[in-house]
């Protein structure tokens, strides 16, 4: 069942990124990407890492892309960028993506899989927190630092453009 | 092919459709998802890496990746308003006279 419905949100994940790709108006652009979150989501709560799958609906999809939803009906403005979709690097971007693809699928086909039967135990929000401010507690100390200056830098760069704008 | 396998196979695909889209898209806005599309590429393989090593690691790399991933959005989008302000245009095309 587990197994089915990883594959399942999988390819939904794959087939939405594909449809941002070739997607005209950036709404259609950021809903197809919200279904890729969404359903990267329930691959991680397939896979039975519940606590990324809760934070990746809350953080990216109800924080990151309402941001970026918000954003966009604030600049709905006729653009040329919606008719002309792509740039003049179309075709070369394209071969080196497959390049890419095909060297990167090499090395994943070609890495040692694991061992049968070694089925981790689902990995819990008390697991985590242990792990988080046990172990981790100066990369978050690290985070809230980084989160400060953006917040900081994102005040800044608002005020320069008042200043400018007058 | 076993299941981190696939979501191996997944997370390639989802990195280089991302990059793709950085490259060849027009829209600021729309590069900036593509951006978020490929850090999600790799947080699928560091959970596919770390159900294999069953090991909390990758977990909490995830969850920093996500608070990175959301200041960079914070910079970003009043970046993007600015220029779009600016410039009136979001194609990448208005942005020529940025070149050094």
């Amino acid at each position: 069942m587990g197994g089915a419905l990883t594959v399942l949100f999988a390819v939904g994940a794959v087939a939405a990124a594909a449809a941002m790709l070739v997607a005209r108006h950036p709404m259609r652009v950021a809903l197809a990407l919200i279904v890729a979150m969404l359903c990267l989501a329930g691959v991680y709560a397939a896979l039975g890492v519940h606590v990324i799958a809760v934070f990746q609906v809350l953080i990216y999809v109800g924080a990151v892309m309402v941001f970026m939803v918000y954003v966009i009906m604030l600049l709905d403005v006729r653009d040329t960028s919606y008719t002309r979709r792509f740039s003049p690097l179309l075709v070369p971007a394209v071969v080196a993506a497959l390049a890419l693809v095909a060297a990167l699928l090499v090395v994943v086909v070609e890495a040692p899989s694991a061992p049968p039967g070694t089925s981790p135990p689902p990995f819990g929000v008390r697991a985590f927190s242990q792990a988080f401010l046990d172990e981790y507690w100066l990369h978050f100390e690290l985070v809230s630092v980084l989160l400060v200056a953006a917040v900081v830098a994102a005040i800044a760069v608002v005020k320069a453009g008042a200043r400018r704008h007058g | 092919m076993d299941k981190t396998q696939l979501l191996l196979v997944v997370s390639v695909a989802l990195f280089a459709m991302g990059l793709l889209g950085v490259i060849v898209r027009r829209n600021v806005l729309v590069m900036l998802m593509f951006m978020e599309l490929t850090l999600n590429g790799v947080n699928l393989s560091l959970v596919a890496f770390g159900q294999q090593a069953g090991a909390a690691a990758p977990v909490v790399l995830v969850f920093l990746v996500f608070v990175v991933a959301a200041a960079e959005v914070a910079i970003a989008i009043p970046i993007v308003l600015l220029l779009a302000r600016a410039k009136g245009t979001l194609d990448l095309a208005g942005y020529a006279d940025l070149k050094g």
